[in-house]
């Protein structure tokens, strides 16, 4: 989901302003809330495809948003359908994903430097209460940066715990990742500071 | 040309060393734990010496981290670890962060260095797509960006292949800036102009790289 994905591709919603677009997001997300029929269910999915569509993302890249959800949709599914019958259910776990999707559609059709700046601007009347807009807009981009590194460690602790046939070893698992991932953020702090981030 | 002149003094892994760099390629070997990182952290002020001075053009690492910082860059080994932002083209925009140019300066330069190096056409990709080697170059792209004066390296090729890692070597040796470069490949040294070989936390031998790299492998297979 937050890799950074964003598609260069000229598009209308490309040329929208970042704030605008996450104003939208939050307009809309707050929307999905009210939508309880299946009928709006229907329209809403319908605005969302169509808005995909608007940003000349292809079928596969808007995938990619929301494949991540796959075991969650199961697993709300599965316990709504226990607690609320089947409109609800579904109704419940569509605008989730729609949600998602937009949020996607967003990081999809806007730089992450723009999102940032859009951010850093949105948070400057927090500055009096001693928040550093700059540093939280930085933080956010180093987070969305990090997955991808994140998961590469996971992914090499696991195959050498495989290779050595620790495979059901929860902590062989989790010390090294864990030691990886510091260990990352310690260079990743030095490699911050020899940039120039200190002043 | 610029002269750069260090001299250190730290304890423990590093042990009274001395010396003043004004060569421009300078080559540092030596085996594992040796102490060459830590030599080379202390260029730039990443790590600022128990005792002694460590002194770039002047400007003093412990008082002035920041400036010498801007006069040093630094390459790491682990690319990964340098690249700070999602994509591309932004990672090589953070470094120029400081300058406050206008949007449309900063693209421009942007475009310009990432075509120097090979990466224009990867511009809006995420950077975790790109390979070790595209990786390597993005890191030195950010960082020769600002046009640094001196550029340190920490065994910028050790995670590259063998086509990569002669690619940045070659690269390097194209660069106008003084080179501080650590590293295990002695064959990358012997273009170089002098050549420090450390063992536990002292310089052992300095001079030209043909005897550095002689002195080194006795050093190995001697003792
Ligand atoms: N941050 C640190 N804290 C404590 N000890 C450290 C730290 N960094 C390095 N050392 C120790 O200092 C010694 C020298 O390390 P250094 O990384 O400078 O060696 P090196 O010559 O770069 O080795 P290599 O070839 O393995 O990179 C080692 O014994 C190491 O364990
Ligand atoms: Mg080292």
């Amino acid at each position: 989901m937050l890799t950074g994905a964003y598609v260069a591709r000229p598009s209308p919603l490309h040329h929208l302003p970042a704030g605008g677009k996450l104003a939208a997001l939050a307009v809309a997300c707050t929307g999905l809330l009210m939508v309880r029929t299946p009928a709006g269910v229907g329209v809403a999915t319908a605005a969302v495809a169509g808005l995909y569509v608007v940003g000349r993302i292809r079928p596969a890249e808007a995938w990619a948003q929301v494949r991540p959800l796959r075991w969650f949709v199961a697993a709300i599914l599965t316990v709504q359908l226990l607690i609320t019958d089947v409109p609800a259910a579904i109704s419940l776990t569509a605008r989730i994903v729609l949600a998602v999707a937009l949020a996607g559609l967003v990081t999809l059709t806007t730089r992450t430097t723009d999102l940032m700046a859009a951010m850093e601007r949105a948070l400057r009347p927090l500055r009096r209460l001693g928040v550093d807009p700059a540093r939280v807009a930085l933080l956010m981009s180093l987070a969305i940066r990090s997955v991808p590194v994140v998961a590469g460690i996971a992914r090499r602790v696991r195959d050498a715990q495989r290779a050595r046939g620790q495979e059901r070893s929860i902590r062989a698992f989790a010390v090294p990742l864990v030691v990886g991932v510091l260990r990352h953020a310690d260079t990743l702090g030095e490699a911050l500071q020899a940039r120039g981030m200190d002043d | 040309m610029d002269k750069v002149n260090h001299a250190y003094d730290e304890r423990r892994v590093l042990r009274d060393v001395q010396v003043t760099l004004t060569e421009r390629r300078v080559a540092v070997i030596g085996a594992n734990g040796s102490g060459k990182s830590t030599f080379a952290r202390l260029l730039n002020g990443l790590v600022v010496p128990d005792d002694g001075e460590v002194r770039v053009n002047g400007l003093s690492t412990r008082t002035d981290g920041a400036a010498v910082r801007r006069q040093v860059g630094f390459v790491f080994t682990d690319p990964d670890a340098q690249i700070v932002m999602p994509t591309v083209a932004e990672d090589v925009a953070f470094s120029l962060r400081r300058r406050k140019l206008s949007r449309d300066d900063t693209a421009r330069l942007v475009a310009e260095h990432l075509d120097t190096f090979g990466l224009g056409g990867h511009a809006d990709h995420p950077a975790h797509l790109l390979s070790g080697g595209q990786k390597q170059l993005l890191a030195l792209c950010s960082i020769l960006v600002t046009q640094p004066q001196v550029l340190v390296c920490d065994e910028p090729t050790t995670l590259l292949d063998l086509a990569n890692s002669r690619r940045i070597t070659e690269l390097l040796a194209g660069l106008s800036q003084q080179i501080v470069l650590v590293t295990h490949d002695l064959d990358a040294v012997l273009s170089y102009e002098r050549v420090l070989v450390f063992a536990d936390g002292t310089i052992v031998y300095d001079g030209p790289p043909a005897d550095a790299v002689k002195q080194y492998r006795m050093m190995i297979t001697g003792t």
